[in-house]
């Protein structure tokens, strides 16, 4: 074990250099937006006069690297400081919105993982079959929509023709918990249909890609049946990428959900970025990315840790 | 005959509209609205008390915040403004202009001064009573130099403010006959004083007709009815559930499944397949509401009035109302004015003509002319396409127009007013007046053309303080004409408030200085 | 070279149907946009007639919003749409393989310096990304190609990368080195062909990525600049009309569909043979 903790130790480093070039980044980047957020909030009632007002109110008349650098500070007491525009407690902004995602994320996840690894063992089992040839369709067309429209089609017919699942989600914190899962069963399903063909087809191209290898063919002359010989010994070799595409999925469904959101009417928190970068409201939004990079670098470790725990070889590397 | 006193004293009885101040307006276009209805009539005799209702409006942001200095978009402009708070005036459904938190007013025949009496026994959702003390700091709210309001232009003549008994009296200084209609602008909203000069906008509290109970910026507002709301005969709902939905679709979608029973701004390229639908009315009001395509004419080529003018000839109007409004509007005559807007006067209609538009870019010698049009669908709905539509036009008259595509993301601040041609929308303002020096007068922060004609802003100043009907019109007519012949604008179209509610919700005629129902169908609407 | 196009050929024979109809599809798609101005009946921003016409014969698919006609808006759809994704496809994979294979081969402070950027980049949600450069730089077709393509040589430079090293330590990539070969020999003639079945893989799926990425774009409002026809902002404009289930928007979904299967069975075929599976 010990390699892996001194691995997790000199990733986690890392990580934090990476969430302070993000953060640096999406700071200069929001401040070369055109417009800042006093203009973007007085929208056609801004004149001069009232701007700056409005930016002396907000302490935006600060140089910019001070205000960064004043933000770091916060943010190394752990004090993701209060949004510009409402004044309000970012932790408490964000914290609702982020147990929102997480759900309907876990949610999709619990859904598309299984299904698209079954899938993909199946195609690889009965592969260049109709059965192969057929899954392959149904998944690629269904990548190739775009997920508004996905959720468009979705929604005529579930909500609008057959009233079986409501058109948008609006749940709150007051929601029970199984009246939250039925609400957000079309977006759910949206995710899914969106993510399984990429971790399916990488199943699928994992596992065909070591039916070649000399130990599966001694495994066939042995007399084994094929779904065994996948099962019990091409899986166990295919894990590594598969895992690593099934981490890039699930990043992707806390990440980059936006539009399912809008689509929905869903509460989560790529909304809250994509409105917080329309109001240039740079606290909110450099919180919001810095949690998107956290989820992104954890599941980024965890996939590698589970890779090398999958894979002895990698253990103990030369 | 209308002589000083009498004027004076109808002020001083309240309750007059821009009909009683000057008296025997028989030309006068009443501040209202034509209405048309499909589906059914939603006409009913008596309001009936009760039922949750469900809103759904087309924009709000996580960034919203109580404070009316910042309302833009017509979310908080409903939850502001139609549930939580009241202004002095109101313009009624009618479009009559009556008082609102002030019981009656009176000017002095200068109209420099003004008494605005406040009425009594009005409380504040959180029991505290309406004063003058609450009134003369809401207004201050938006004055001074710390202010952000876009309301801070309408308060600048505003030279004292001070309570006298149970009154607040107003100076100005320059006289302006229309300052009880600025008065009911959205953002001057009455909210109750700390004490030390400032307000308390954070509470939420007001005194309308709805107590805010939870408020999720962007996302949701939650308000129950206000069980002392002054008014009589409003507010019927026993609470109202407010949801932004920005996407037209999702919105829609949930009118259909019946997740919310009101909703604005249908989708213009669908709504005659909603209209199929037999639960659902299509409401109809056209309002002031008008698109433009503003110049900056300090910029060549702007600065050249013939190709202003090549520009007005070059586009057909017609085909832009049945593209882009799907018929849900009419054609704009290069005028703000609306037909329900005071002082509107017929002129004769531009029309598609692209001979004529070629002999004035001869004529200004701008034969062969290339330029940009900036245009994002934030500007306004179909503003893109409008623009595309545009192009093929102008393209028969010689002129080539680059459409640019601009971001939606920031238009406001960084297309608008900054690149020479672009698209854009106004609400509309109640009277010619406030329309013309919020955005033609030289010099004002909203002149999006930066224009400056001398005759015009002479006009404008003459016409505010003149009190002889028949000359003001005549002034207003002169004003008019030259905005369409000389001015930056080219107004192709006004659009018609579209929006849709459930077969259940019944209300009276509906207003057209906002969309649904001057965004008080929250106390004006019920459940039949 | 006789010898090689019968090899072809031959390979071509022995292709499965899948491969076959993905390839004749390709084939149209090339042709279409290639002669879009020959095939389309219309103009690509032509107004032709009244809005939303249903279809008929003069307008085999109708016509849209504005009046254009649809089915030449499709047409010229491929061509702007197919042209924009190949480019990016191609541009993103330049950057991202050959990134991806200095960092293998050189190993050491590039590999690191490479790979750390890649981590910060991919860090940063890709819509969001997208969003803030394109408003910076502003929305032509030369920015967007370039925005896109950077952001998706992030995930190829991770898979390039990822491969690569499992190749570099081969003992014929010593010997290459050991011979004196230059880096860019060892990269070209050496490892790329060893990676070069997963990098098609990924390929046929970035390819389709391209339009669902110009599509949320546009979503947002940052698509390809109108008039100009592209299959991503033309299912945006309509979408809407699904929800009454008019089928309009279907019709350059379905285009985006067949292309991306079409390719991805094309590649499948690809994999198969280059697995050196026999059956």
């Amino acid at each position: 074990m010990g390699p892996i903790l001194k691995m997790v130790a000199q990733r986690l480093a890392l990580g934090l250099l990476t969430l302070f070039a993000v953060s640096l980044i999406i700071f200069l980047s929001v401040e070369m937006l055109p417009g800042d957020i006093t203009e973007a909030i007085l929208g056609q009632g801004a004149t001069p006069e009232t701007v700056a007002a409005f930016r002396r109110e907000l302490g935006l008349d600060v140089p910019a690297h001070l205000r960064y650098l004043a933000w770091l500070g916060d943010i190394a007491q752990g004090d993701l400081g209060r949004s510009l525009a409402s004044k309000r407690d970012i932790a408490e902004l964000i914290g609702g919105r982020l147990m929102n995602t997480l759900f309907l994320a876990s949610f999709a996840a619990i859904i598309a993982v299984p299904l698209a690894v079954t899938l993909g063992l199946l195609s690889a089992l009965y592969r260049n079959s109709w059965f192969d040839r057929g899954i392959n369709l149904v998944t690629l067309s269904s990548i190739s929509f775009p997920e508004f429209f996905i959720a468009y089609a979705l929604i005529f017919l579930f909500a609008v023709q057959w009233d079986w699942f409501p058109s948008i989600v609006n749940v709150n914190s007051d929601t029970p918990f199984w009246e939250r899962v039925y609400r957000c069963i079309l977006p759910a399903v949206t995710l899914t249909l969106v993510t399984t063909a990429h971790m399916m087809r990488m199943t699928r191209a994992a596992i065909i890609n070591l039916m070649a290898s000399p130990y599966i063919e001694m495994a066939d002359l042995k007399g084994l049946t094929r779904l065994r010989i996948i099962v019990r010994h091409a899986l166990p070799n295919a894990l590594s990428p598969i895992i690593n595409v099934i981490a890039i999925n699930l990043a992707y469904l806390v990440v980059g959900v936006v539009l399912v959101e809008v689509v929905f009417v869903y509460p989560g928190l790529g909304q809250l970025m994509i409105d917080s970068v329309s109001k240039r409201d740079i606290p909110v939004v450099q919180a919001a990315c810095l949690i998107f990079a956290v989820t992104y670098i954890l599941l980024n470790l965890l996939a590698d840790i589970l890779s090398i725990l999958s894979n002895p070889r990698l253990l103990h590397p030369r | 005959m209308t002589t000083r006193d009498e004027l004076s004293l109808l002020r001083s009885m309240g309750q007059i509209d821009r009909r009683g101040l000057i008296k025997g307006a028989a030309a006068l276009g009443a501040v209202g609205a034509a209405e048309k209805m499909f589906g059914g009539s939603a006409f009913a005799a008596t309001p009936k008390k009760g039922g949750a209702l469900k809103v759904a409006i087309g924009a709000g942001s996580t960034s919203d915040t109580f404070d009316p200095a910042t309302f833009t978009d017509s979310y908080m402009q409903f939850v502001g403004f139609g549930c939580m708070r009241n202004c002095l005036t109101e313009i009624d459904n009618t479009g009559k202009l009556v008082g609102e938190l002030a019981e009656s007013w009176a000017a002095t025949p200068d109209a420099k001064t003004w008494t605005f009496n406040i009425r009594k026994g009005v409380t504040f959702h959180n029991g505290k009573t309406l004063t003058t003390e609450d009134v003369i700091d809401s207004i201050n709210h938006h004055r001074g130099p710390d202010s952000k309001s876009p309301a801070k232009p309408l308060l600048a003549p505003i030279t004292t403010l001070k309570a006298d008994g149970n009154s607040v009296v107003l100076t100005l200084e320059t006289g302006n006959a229309d300052l009880p209609y600025l008065l009911s602008d959205y953002h001057i909203a009455i909210m109750p004083s700390k004490g030390d000069g400032t307000v308390d906008w954070q509470s939420g509290v007001g005194t309308g007709g709805y107590v805010v109970k939870k408020f999720e910026p962007g996302v949701r507002t939650y308000l129950e009815r206000n069980a002392n709301y002054w008014k009589a005969g409003r507010a019927h709902f026993d609470s109202i559930e407010v949801l932004s939905i920005v996407d037209v679709a999702a919105r829609t979608n949930a009118l259909t499944t019946g997740e919310i029973h009101l909703m604005d701004r249908c989708d213009l390229k669908t709504v005659h397949l909603l209209q199929r639908n037999k639960k659902i009315n299509i409401f109809e009001v056209t309002g002031s509401q008008h698109y433009t395509f503003p110049m900056i004419t300090t910029q060549a080529p702007f600065d050249n009035n013939d190709v202003r003018m090549a520009l007005k000839l070059a586009v057909d109007r017609e085909e832009m109302v049945k593209k882009v409004l799907r018929g849900h509007g009419m054609v704009g005559n290069d005028t703000p004015i609306a037909p329900s807007t005071s002082f509107y006067v017929e002129l004769e209609q531009r029309t598609y003509d692209p001979e004529k538009a070629k002999f004035h870019l001869k004529k200004g010698g701008a034969e062969g002319l290339t330029i940009d049009l900036s245009a994002a669908d934030a500007a306004f709905a179909g503003a893109v396409d409008a623009a595309v539509l545009y192009k093929e036009h102008a393209a028969k008259a010689g002129i080539t127009i680059n459409v640019v595509r601009e971001p939606n993301d920031g238009y406001w601040s960084n297309v608008w007013m900054k690149k020479p041609w672009g698209a854009c929308y106004w609400g509309g303002r109640p009277t010619a007046d406030w329309m013309f020096s919020t955005a033609y007068e030289a010099g004002v922060a909203w002149n999006d053309t930066f224009w400056d004609n001398k005759k015009f802003n002479q006009l404008l100043v003459e016409a505010r303080v003149e009190l002889d009907e028949a000359k003001r019109t005549e002034l207003y007519k002169e004003m008019q004409l030259i905005v369409r012949d000389e001015g930056g604008v080219v107004v192709p179209m006004f659009a018609n408030y579209v929006g849709a509610s459930s077969d259940d919700l019944a209300h009276d005629k509906m207003a057209g200085n906002w969309d649904l129902d001057g965004m008080k169908a929250s106390e004006r609407w019920w459940f039949a | 070279m006789a010898t090689a196009a019968q090899n072809s050929l031959k390979l071509l024979g022995r292709s499965p149907w899948s491969a076959r109809f993905g390839m004749l599809v390709i084939l149209v798609y090339v042709v279409t946009a290639i002669g879009a101005p020959l095939i389309a009946p219309y103009g690509e921003t032509e107004i032709v007639g009244i809005e939303y016409e249903p279809w008929n014969e003069v307008y085999p698919l109708g016509t849209d919003n504005l009046g254009r006609d649809m089915l030449s808006r499709i047409i010229y759809g491929a061509r702007n749409t197919v042209g924009v994704a190949f480019a990016t496809t191609m541009l993103a994979f330049l950057i991202g393989s050959i990134a991806g294979l200095l960092a293998a081969t050189l190993r050491g402070w590039a590999d690191q310096l490479l790979s750390r950027l890649v981590d910060v980049m991919m860090a940063i949600p890709p819509l969001v990304f997208a969003l803030l450069i394109l408003t910076i730089v502003g929305t032509n077709l030369i920015n967007m190609i370039l925005v896109i393509a950077v952001l998706d040589s992030t995930r190829v430079f991770r898979l390039t990368r990822a491969v690569a090293m499992n190749v570099v330590v081969m003992d014929f990539v010593e010997a290459a080195r050991l011979r004196g070969e230059g880096l860019w020999w060892i990269m070209r003639r050496e490892i790329l062909p060893n990676i070069s079945a997963p990098l098609a893989a990924e390929f046929g799926l970035r390819f389709c990525f391209v339009f669902l990425t110009i599509s949320a774009l546009s979503f947002l409002g940052l698509g390809l600049q109108p008039p100009t026809a592209d299959w991503g902002s033309m299912v945006r404009d309509n979408a809407t009309l699904i929800s009454y289930g008019d089928i309009t928007p279907v019709i350059p979904a379905a285009a985006i569909a067949l292309l991306t299967v079409a390719i991805n069975f094309v590649v499948d075929w690809f994999l198969h043979e280059t697995s050196g599976l026999k059956e």
